[in-house]
């Protein structure tokens, strides 16, 4: 369904590109022979699309911190006691394979993470276990796995404190985290 | 009803003894109630004929040693009928009336070399003439009061209970404070009553899994100040420290064996989190395990030959079996939909584990004691999120993390024995002031 929404999207907009295309701009009016005038002639330019990013091209350094692209979101979010990438982040997953797979000079640490519940050293390793995940994915996708270091903190560095699902479900997480 | 002056005192005891709380350095130390069947006995406040200041010290920390331990309990000061301190002094027949079943007093006098400690344990639970079990001399100074007054709780607990006591030792645990954005962790060593803690590590990183050298002299531990975990051993008498494993990777769950010569370890360089065992003088590494599963937190059983540890290879984690050199791996738990960071007695019998299970719908984590010898699992607390286990070394307790109103607090509870009190609290609670308290670990016996 989302792809077809895309491909629908992708004609309208070929359509409007072609249809700027297809308008000439105004033809100037002939300026009269003037002995005093600098000019002879003059010359037209399209608009250029400066400060326009395409935010689907994940290619592009720039979209690293365009919130309309999937690039700004560098954080994804896991079921109690597991390592699978959910449905809904596969795309962001998708989007910095493609990041650095297209640019090799960049560096990624993806950092995993786990709720309480459990013992600490069982959530090193199952913070390090959806780190390896994602980055499993990524690899597949077209990075390369010397561009990507894993490290898991475990249960050791939360964003929120309380003991319940509301702030456990912010923790069992894998940040993704560019060095510049 | 007759009135009974016995069982008044018998009713008014537990609610004496119950939360007695006192603060050391942040440390808030509270003493919770015994177990229903706690051996009664009555400290009688030793008596000062030494010509150095009174001090209280030796007979409270006695009598706070004995309740402390829920497997005794203590007769309050204000029912003592009687202040012997010779066993001709002793009527049975008083202390009978009172419920007890033991007097301990003693006497303090100088020495050549600072003070001499005289205890005199005395039964008087036959209906016949008392019985002196022991009658000791303890040379100390009077800077050792405390050590020495442990050292009489031990006798004391020996000579009812038949096993050697354990107050005598210390605990390591780990300190957290401050916001999330700026927290600061310290290794502490303190007595295991709380008292005189020190930190041995301070850092601004993550401390995790203190685990003591079976000579009590060091401590494994795993820091994150590299922004990674690695695993450290330290000297605690001068601080310094050595770095053992810093492999690509986690590095974790460090465990001496009974013989010191080696280390278990957590390590994930192959690709995937294994158990391994180092040898400490050659730094050679054996590796244990061969499992796609996470397998972590290696315990050695107490003849040097078998390692425990934690494995996720069922699906959840649960306790396994191995040898020491590696081969075939056994599955040791069986109840509860997930059991870890196994602790093993002195004598290899028991084993305390991080137990989770579900009951009416709710997950519910607390410490469970499996017994090998008939396979009867029970559990011994139901405090909210119970993790991290610790044996006393001589098994009679159990030192865990919980958290209560949001925090992480130390309990010790006792192996055996429901709690007298009806809030279901024995034993004893440490609760770190100033934020959290965590990772527990109880030394051996100090001789």
């Amino acid at each position: 369904m989302h792809n077809k929404m895309r491909l629908f999207a992708l004609v309208i907009v070929t359509a409007l590109i072609g249809a700027c295309a297809t308008t000439p701009p105004a033809e100037p009016e002939p300026v009269m022979e003037d002995t005093n005038s600098m000019t002879s002639g003059s010359e037209t330019q399209g608009l250029t699309d400066e400060g326009l990013l395409d935010p689907t091209n994940y290619a592009d350094r720039e979209n690293l911190n365009n919130p309309d692209s999937l690039l700004s979101k560098r954080t994804l979010y896991f079921d109690y006691d597991s390592s699978r990438v959910r449905p809904e982040f596969m795309e962001i997953v998708r989007a910095h394979a493609t990041y650095i797979s297209s640019n090799p000079n960049v560096r990624v640490r993806l950092e995993g993470h786990a709720d309480e519940r459990g013992t600490r050293e069982y959530n090193l390793g199952l913070g390090e276990r959806r780190s390896r995940s994602v980055m499993d994915m990524m690899v597949a996708r077209g990075a390369s796995r010397g561009q990507a270091d894993t490290i898991s903190y475990g249960e050791e560095r939360p964003v929120r404190t309380c003991s319940s699902e509301s702030c456990w479900s912010e923790n069992r997480r894998v940040e993704i985290v560019y060095s510049n | 009803m007759k009135f009974s002056f016995k069982r008044l005192v018998a009713a008014l005891v537990p609610l004496l003894l119950a939360a007695d709380v006192f603060a050391q350095g942040g440390l808030e130390i509270r003493i919770e109630s015994g177990v229903e069947g706690a051996v009664p006995i009555a400290v009688v406040p030793f008596r000062w004929q030494s010509s150095t200041e009174e001090t209280r010290t030796l007979t409270d920390v006695i009598r706070n040693d004995l309740a402390r331990s829920a497997q005794f309990s203590v007769l309050a000061e204000e029912n003592l009928a009687e202040r012997p301190y010779q066993l001709s002094e002793v009527n049975s027949g008083t202390w009978r009336r009172l419920g007890v079943d033991f007097v301990a007093t003693g006497t303090v006098t100088d020495s050549e070399t600072g003070l001499s400690v005289e205890l005199q344990l005395i039964d008087v639970k036959s209906s016949g003439t008392p019985i002196r079990l022991e009658h000791l001399s303890f040379p100390t100074r009077s800077t050792s009061l405390r050590y020495t007054a442990h050292h009489i709780a031990d006798v004391i607990y020996e000579a009812v209970h038949n096993i050697p006591g354990a107050f005598r030792t210390r605990i390591a645990y780990v300190t957290a404070t401050g916001p999330l954005n700026d927290r600061r962790y310290q290794l502490m060593v303190a007595d295991s009553d709380g008292y005189n803690p020190q930190p041995v590590v301070r850092s601004r990183e993550p401390l995790l899994s203190p685990s003591w050298s079976h000579d009590s002299r060091r401590l494994a531990y795993v820091s994150f100040e590299e922004s990674k975990p690695v695993i450290f051993i330290q000297e605690l008498a001068t601080g310094s420290r050595t770095r053992v494993a810093d492999f690509k990777g986690i590095n974790g769950a460090p465990a001496f064996s009974p013989d010191d010569s080696k280390l278990a370890m957590a390590l994930s360089k192959s690709g995937n989190l294994e158990i391994y065992v180092m040898d400490l003088a050659t730094r050679e590494l054996t590796q244990i395990t061969r499992n796609l599963a996470i397998e972590t937190e290696p315990a050695w059983m107490p003849d040097g030959q078998t390692l425990l540890f934690t494995s996720d290879r069922s699906g959840r984690p649960q306790i396994y079996k191995t040898s020491a050199t590696g081969g075939d791996v056994r599955r040791v738990t069986f109840e509860g939909s997930e059991n870890a960071r196994a602790t093993i007695s002195w004598d290899g019998r028991l084993i305390a584990t991080s137990h989770r299970r579900e009951i009416g719908g709710q997950a519910e984590y607390v410490i469970a004691v499996l017994d090998t010898d008939n396979d009867a699992v029970r559990v011994i607390t139901r405090n909210p999120l119970s993790e991290s286990p610790s044996f006393a070394p001589n098994g009679s307790m159990v030192l865990f993390a919980s958290k209560q109103a949001g925090k992480s607090v130390l309990s010790a509870v006792p192996t055996y024995g429901r709690a007298a009190s009806s809030d279901g609290r024995a034993g004893q609670e440490l609760v770190y002031a100033d934020g959290d308290i965590q990772e527990p670990a109880w030394s051996p016996l100090r001789r």
